[in-house]
């Protein structure tokens, strides 16, 4: 019998691989996929929520966050793009021209 | 006609003008035309006015015309008016014919020089500046033309103003002339003070010789006296007389123009024009003539030992216009008027006949290095001669009619000791004119080969001025002949400017008809005597033929001998350049010493102090600003820098750390959250 515990507790699970891939990877590829785990964690709870209190907003909330994380993904994939044209890297270390 | 007289003042100013603007474009042969064209026009304007003038009986012959308002101050006001009358109109006459024939000789005799446009422009100012001098009918205009002339003056003495001695003579002649103008000035002052008291606010001459009669005598006196002193100035008579001699450095037509024929003729003018006010200060009259006849003998003694022969001239000038103050001082106003229109064509004749002897020479003045000229410059010999015997006044040479007449009124008057000295000064003047005319032209030549050589007659240009000058002189004092029924014409066409004045005065002499008697035949017999014996006298001193036939005592260097003291004297002018200097000079060079001390020590100590406290000043400031402002600033800017330093770390630049950050707060933030709110 799978519970809401167990959904929340996957959620945290991909949250915290979502993190530790956003914070500790070099490839800004990998760093938005990581990006993108982090994302359906959020999802994960959210759809689990709306089927345990039985109320379609949890629903709605998934359906927009996934509508939005694609056109971000369509948006941040293109600005990469321009990236590596312009600086021939994708590591995000190497990506430092604002420091201070 | 007369509307347009105008026009006589009008056209040498639009000539001036022309000549001053354009005058170094339009080439020589141009500038002397348009110089010499307005002045014949004037002059051709002069002799129009005249013949109307003369057509009219005498009572109307006074005619003014306003042309414009000059000066308005509530009830005192002046217009620019002219006044034709016999007076202005001779004058008018004088000035522009000798003058366009001195402008005639000038394209002559300055034919080389480079600043001749300058000169044709000067000259033509002259001419306007003497015609609003004699053609005015209000002091204040008359006092516009004075100034004028002065300056005219000044601008052709120095017209060599490379030449030190030039320009210093120009300076001489515009500040001593000032000392006169001075006194002028102050005696229009003190007129219109005084005929505002009366409650006439003009300066027109008729409305103040209408008014002159009411006046108090005193304060006429003085106006006479002060108007007197201006006519001292401007015409050279003792003491301001020591500008003239030195005015010789200016061109030699100038000095025939300026300071012969015309400006210092001004003098004896104004006295004339203000016969009225004269005749009615007796004392003024009695101080005119005695300063007359002091200067007439003092020149004329200094004119018989000078060796330059334009100084000759110059102060033969000078006394000539001696005698003219002595007419008009005791009353003979057309006497003087007489003399001055004679004195007009043989000076200008004398000096113009020195400037071409000074043409033939090469510039060298001096009489020593003369002598024997005639055979090389017969007209010029002759025009002098012709002239020197006007001025020595041999009958019927214009000199003697006019200088005969000034003695015969003298002596009538009962002026004995002023007629004395005048026929003694009428000696000295024959003989130093001979002496000058044989030492120029008789004898043996005293100047080198080259000069010898270059000695020549000069050009028509300048040998027709003379021989017109030449015929004037000879014929030119018919005019003033007592021998005509009713008197002199001259003294008869003068009469309605004079006939108030003659009327009123004390010493009044008789009328011009009066006492053609014994006496004067004597008298006239006794100056001609005189005249004839100082060209005897000078012919014995110093023409070889007469020279080897005088008795032994009559050798000058002889009697330059035993009169060692008074020829030193008067070599040396009777020191009176020098006693100017030591009294005026030189204690006004002194004070201005001081002044220059004063200035340098303690004006120029006071502003540099005070610069130096501003530089004082300033410099704290600076230091205030560096210091304390700046450093204010940039050490709050040094922190501020110093601080970031640190800060600046922070930003690292990677995205990572970012993200770290605000996991690490996030956390923290769902901490406390956690422990604060949890029930448990």
């Amino acid at each position: 019998m799978l519970t809401l515990t167990h959904f929340l507790i996957l959620s945290m699970v991909l949250f915290c691989i979502g993190l530790t891939g956003v914070l500790s990877r070099r490839n800004i590829i990998i760093v938005l996929m990581s990006l993108e785990l982090v994302f359906n964690s959020a999802n994960i709870s959210l759809a689990a929520f709306s089927y345990y209190l039985q109320s379609l907003n949890g629903t709605v909330f998934v359906i927009f966050s996934i509508t939005i994380a694609a056109a971000e993904v369509a948006v941040g994939l293109a600005i990469l793009v321009a990236v590596y044209r312009r600086r021939k890297t994708v590591y995000v270390d190497e990506l430092n021209a604002m420091r201070g | 006609m007369v509307n347009f007289a105008w026009l006589i003042p009008a056209l040498p100013l639009c000539g001036a003008i022309a000549n001053g603007l354009a005058g170094n474009r339009i080439g020589k042969p141009a500038v002397g035309l348009i110089g010499c064209l307005t002045i014949a026009l004037s002059f051709l304007g002069s002799v129009v006015i005249f013949a109307n003038l003369i057509a009219l009986p005498p009572a109307n012959r006074v005619i003014e015309m306003d042309l414009f308002s000059w000066i308005t101050s509530g009830l005192f006001q002046i217009n620019f008016s002219f006044l034709i009358d016999p007076l202005s109109v001779l004058m008018a006459l004088i000035v522009t014919g000798v003058g366009f024939l001195i402008h005639v000789y000038s394209i002559g005799y300055m034919h080389a020089d480079r600043a001749y446009w300058r000169y044709f422009s000067f000259l033509n100012l002259f001419v306007f500046f003497m015609l609003m001098l004699v053609m005015s009918a209000d002091y204040l205009v008359m006092y516009l033309g004075w100034e004028g002339v002065g300056l005219c003056s000044y601008l052709l003495i120095g017209f060599w103003y490379e030449k030190k001695s030039a320009s210093d003579a120009g300076k001489k002649a515009f500040i001593v002339n000032r000392i006169g103008d001075f006194g002028f000035i102050l005696g229009i002052f003190l007129l219109i003070w005084t005929m505002a008291d009366q409650g006439v606010y003009s300066l027109r001459f008729e409305t103040v010789f209408k008014n002159a009669q009411h006046l108090e005598p005193a304060r006429l006196t003085v106006i006479t006296m002060l108007l007197f002193m201006g006519a001292v100035g401007k015409s050279a008579q003792f003491p301001l007389h020591v500008w003239l001699p030195d005015a010789m450095e200016g061109p030699t037509p100038v000095s025939a123009l300026i300071h012969a024929a015309t400006m210092v003729t001004a003098g004896i003018y104004m006295v004339a024009r203000n016969s009225v006010l004269f005749s009615l200060a007796p004392i003024t009259g009695e101080v005119v003539a005695g300063i007359g006849i002091l200067t007439a003998f003092f020149a004329a003694t200094i004119g018989l030992v000078q060796n330059d022969i334009k100084r000759v001239l110059a102060y033969s000038t000078i006394s000539q216009l001696g005698y003219m103050f002595v007419a008009v001082g005791v009353g003979a106003y057309s006497a003087g008027i007489f003399h001055l229109m004679t004195h007009a064509f043989f000076k200008a004749l004398l000096f113009l006949g020195a400037g071409s002897v000074i043409h033939a020479m090469a510039g060298d003045q001096d009489m020593r290095h003369m002598g024997g000229l005639y055979p090389h410059m017969k007209i010029t010999a002759v025009t002098f001669i012709l002239g020197a015997v006007a001025i020595a006044g041999v009958p019927p040479f214009s000199g003697f009619w006019s200088k005969d007449e000034i003695l015969w009124e003298t002596f009538k008057a009962g002026h004995y000791f002023i007629w004395a000295l005048g026929l003694l000064t009428a000696f000295l003047t024959a003989f130093y004119i001979f002496r000058q005319v044989f030492m120029v032209f008789a004898g043996q030549i005293r100047s080198d080969e080259h000069t010898r050589q270059h000695l020549h007659e000069s050009a028509n240009v300048m040998t027709i001025p003379l021989i017109v000058l030449a015929v004037l002189a000879l014929v030119g004092g018919l005019v003033g002949i007592p021998f005509f029924k009713g008197g002199s014409p001259l003294h008869a066409y003068l009469s309605p400017v004079f006939e108030s004045g003659a009327q009123s005065l004390i010493h009044a002499p008789q009328g011009s008809s009066a006492g053609h008697g014994s006496l004067e035949f004597l008298l006239m017999g006794l100056s001609v005597a005189v005249g004839l014996a100082g060209v005897l006298l000078a012919a014995l001193f110093y023409f070889e033929p007469f020279k080897t036939k005088a008795p032994a005592f009559l050798n000058p260097d002889i009697i330059g001998q035993k009169f060692k003291t008074i020829q030193t004297l008067m070599v040396n002018k009777y020191y009176v350049d020098e006693i100017y200097d030591a009294m005026v000079v030189n204690p006004i060079k002194r004070l201005s010493q001081y002044c220059f001390s004063f200035d340098l020590s303690v004006i120029d100590g006071i502003v540099n102090g005070a610069g130096w406290f501003l530089r004082l000043a300033a410099w704290l400031s600076h230091k205030f600003d560096i210091y304390i402002v700046d450093g204010a600033v940039n050490s709050l800017a040094t922190l501020i820098d110093f601080n970031s330093g640190y800060w600046r770390r922070i930003q690292s630049g990677f995205l990572q750390n970012y993200a770290l950050i605000f996991v690490i707060g996030l956390l923290v933030m769902l901490g406390s959250v956690l422990l604060y709110t949890a029930p448990y």
